[in-house]
């Protein structure tokens, strides 16, 4: 079994299946200064989940029910917040989290043709994970490297000037 | 590493620093190292330069120096060459690692790399005595600096601003000189910020907060980012500033997580402050103690609104509150609460260091200071420009900027970001500041200034930004959130051909309906984009409407294809065609199938004889 299997093991826990990843967590959480005020908890949450998602790489119901009692808060508001940031997600991604900028500037420098020469390479809409789970296809809002318009983002890494056809030799980097 | 916890220990020790830096030194080569820099290839350069230093031996008479955003995006990966003897300094662009023995020999003009034209002066250092058309002070120290050095930003005055004021000033007279500076907020909005500092200093509370807005949202705009990948310690310097001149112990930085390399160089620079003595308690002996923490965002653009971005260090949903009470009233935990962004702060140090009547002298009367434009688009010099308040538009563009890419005609420059508006030909020589770009319509903004040429539309530019504040909306208010998406459904029926007079009449309507009654700073200037664009180029949107044509030939749905007598019949296109709609005979004029055609434009790109038109 994977952790890269969505369909058949919503019976699993993913907790239980990476003690070590469970332990990381635990450990961050009780090392903030967390008191018995709720509210003063509360502002704790969003570093708590990046940290989370920097871990398991999704935020699953089991995950927010986790991080909710350990910061003694109530599922829905974690929920809340997850779903307010697009950050998060709830869903896993791909191993190569492909961004295409869509800020003002790679809009007016053609990024929209960009993303039509992703989609079609691989094969997924925007949003949307390849069924192998290496990559997945989303749009962010500037990463302030404005000079390089249009620009694409994998994972951490920066492509600049990206035009249609160096689509797939970034494809071809991502190993 | 020594403690710095008086201000003479601090001027001794600038001293000995400034003589330490120099030492053998006869050359210094800064590395332009910002998230752009990096993209463009600094990293293997950096490695090069490294190698061939030591290869040569010149470890002792050669310094190579880290150092943040010059600005001079256009050229990225930069490289400065100093000569300490002469202070003779040369920026060469668009270098790439094999020149790095060049450099190292400083033969680099031999080995044919051009040199790239400063266009700054600082005027912390003196007059301008050239024609320079940038004034540097938020970026005093971007470009210059190893930003991961806090010695560094030492030796060029670094923290005598927060000596000067903590030891030596009470902390109305610090609140008095920034007012008097006429400082305004340089989020967007332009409050004073002396104001805004006044008003929570005047709240009696046990607990006040001072929050650094680094949410730097606005698509199009970076200054933010170089600052803080450039000089970190100049935003914490001024916090400590503004902390004393409030009252307040506990600042808060908020960054948006798409700014990793800024995240990491903060979190660097606190460390580094707080092992100096220069953040935590007793600051140079003054008895005032003063703490910074970093809060991430979490992608929402609404979390740069102040109250939504308080909201969100409470851990909260990013959406914006009723104002009144201010968060200079009410604001963190519910007390006292002083934001500004990233831009303020970093004027802050200097207008302490030398007072507000030299910062007065720069800019003009409603507006003091500089600005910081992050200047991309469809224009020959991108990058990123410091320029003293009343510039013209038109010395930004055709001087700094060197004009339009590949000659082609200027149709406007949009300011201000979603929230902003167009500005055209027609006022490209207006003096830029605060209230002007207002009465043109359109708003300062963070910053960001995208030049558009003939080949955009203006009715798909409006459909951009209404796309962008429909995604980003929060949906608290019912005008933001619906209203918003009605507008967005208009424009889309008028590029795609089904547009009507009623429609453009609805479109004005509804935008005054949505900028009168939205809850936040957001919903209150999303139209904008419409209003402006709707103003300055009514005649395209009715080229939609009347003609079902877009001018400039954006717009899918409008264009068509037909092919022209220079056809040779070469197959090209039909071979290329993904939808088999172009038919005829080799060496025969082909005909393109109006009814199957998807206009994707793939057989006009691939036409090797101009036989396609495009209309």
């Amino acid at each position: 079994m994977t952790d890269q299997c969505t369909k058949c093991c919503d019976n699993v826990s993913i907790l239980n299946m990476y003690p070590d990843k469970k332990k990381e967590l635990e450990k961050y959480i009780d090392s903030l200064p967390l008191g018995s005020d709720s509210d003063r908890n509360r502002g704790f949450l969003i570093q708590s989940l990046h940290k989370a998602q920097g871990i398991f790489g999704y935020l699953p119901e089991e995950i927010q029910l986790f991080v909710a009692q350990k910061l003694k808060l109530h599922l829905s508001e974690v929920f809340g917040v997850i779903s307010f940031y697009s950050y998060f997600t709830t869903v896993p991604v791909g191993k190569f989290k492909i961004n295409v900028c869509t800020g003002t500037a790679c809009f007016v420098k053609g990024a929209d043709s960009i993303v039509g020469e992703f989609r079609r390479f691989l094969n997924i809409e925007m949003g949307e994970t390849t069924k192998d789970m290496k990559f997945s296809l989303g749009g962010l809002r500037c990463v302030g490297a404005c000079s390089l318009a249009p620009v694409v983002m994998v994972n951490d890494k920066v492509y600049g000037n990206v035009t249609p056809k160096k689509v797939p030799e970034i494809l071809e980097e991502c190993k | 590493m020594t403690l710095l916890n008086t201000s003479d220990k601090l001027t001794k020790y600038q001293k000995e620093l400034n003589g330490k830096l120099s030492g053998n030194i006869k050359t210094e080569i800064l590395v332009s190292m910002g998230t752009c820099g990096i993209a463009a290839g600094t990293t293997p350069v950096l490695e090069e330069l490294k190698k061939e230093v030591v290869e040569q031996n010149m470890q002792d008479s050669v310094r190579i120096v880290q150092v943040g955003c010059m600005g001079l995006c256009h050229s990225e990966p930069t490289i400065e060459v100093i000569d300490r003897e002469s202070g003779h300094c040369v920026v060469f662009g668009n270098v790439a690692a094999d020149k790095a023995k060049a450099i190292v020999a400083k033969t680099i003009r031999a080995a044919g790399v051009d040199p790239v034209a400063k266009t700054w002066y600082y005027p912390e250092e003196g007059q301008n005595t050239g024609s320079a058309l940038q004034a540097r002070i938020v970026l005093r120290n971007c470009g210059r600096i190893n930003p991961e050095s806090i010695d560094e930003y030492i030796s060029r005055s670094g923290y005598q601003a927060a000596a000067k004021a903590l030891t030596s000033m009470k902390s109305a007279e610090v609140i008095s000189t920034i007012l008097d500076s006429g400082l305004r907020g340089r989020g967007g909005g332009g409050f004073p910020t002396g104001k805004k500092w006044q008003f929570a200093a005047a709240q009696k509370a046990d607990a006040k907060y001072v929050i650094c807005n680094a949410d730097e949202g606005d698509p199009g705009a970076f200054m933010d980012r170089a600052v803080l990948e450039g000089d970190p310690h100049s935003v914490l310097e001024a916090m400590i500033i503004a902390g004393y001149a409030v009252g307040s112990h506990d600042g808060v930085i908020y960054i948006r997580a798409e700014y990793p390399l800024a995240v990491k160089r903060l979190h660097h620079a606190i460390g580094q402050a707080k092992e100096m003595g220069l953040l935590g308690k007793n600051i140079f002996g003054s008895g005032f103690d003063f703490d910074i923490e970093l809060k991430y965002g979490a992608g929402a653009f609404v979390c740069g609104e102040e109250t939504a971005l308080i909201h969100s260090v409470e851990g909260k949903r990013g959406e914006p509150g009723f104002k009144p009470p201010f968060p200079a009233i009410s604001g963190l935990w519910k007390k006292p609460t002083v934001v500004n962004n990233v831009e303020t702060y970093a004027n802050v140090c200097a207008i302490i260091r030398n007072g507000a009547a030299w910062f007065k002298k720069i800019g003009t009367e409603n507006s003091p200071g500089t600005k910081v434009f992050s200047l991309t688009g469809k224009i020959n010099k991108v990058g990123l420009i410091e320029v003293p308040m009343g510039t013209t538009l038109r010395d930004i563009i055709f001087s700094l900027g060197e004009g339009i890419k590949d000659n082609k005609k200027f149709k406007a420059v949009q300011t201000g970001g979603p929230s902003g508006g167009c500005i055209t030909e027609a006022n490209l020589d207006s003096p830029i500041d605060y209230n002007s770009l207002i009465a043109l319509g359109s708003m300062m903004g963070s910053g960001g200034m995208i030049v558009l040429d003939e080949d955009d539309c203006m009715v798909n530019i409006a459909k951009f930004f209404l796309e962008f504040t429909l995604d980003e909306s929060c949906g608290r208010c019912t005008p933001c959130r619906i209203g918003n998406k009605r507008l967005h459904e208009m424009l889309n029926e008028i590029t795609i051909g089904n547009g009507t007079h009623e429609i453009l009449g609805k479109l004005r309507k509804l935008s005054e309906t949505i900028k009168d009654t939205a809850l936040c700073g957001l919903g209150q200037t999303s139209p904008n984009p419409v209003l402006s664009t709707i103003k300055n180029f009514e005649s395209e949107y009715l080229a939609h409407i009347d003609h079902k044509k877009c001018p400039a030939k954006v717009c899918v749905k409008l264009l068509s294809y037909k092919i022209n007598d220079n056809c040779v019949g070469c197959t090209l296109c039909a071979r290329n065609c993904p939808v088999t709609c172009i038919s005829g005979e080799r060496k025969q004029k082909h005909l393109i199938d109006q009814a199957k055609c998807i206009k994707c434009g793939v057989c006009y790109e691939a036409c090797k004889f101009h036989a396609i038109d495009k209309n």
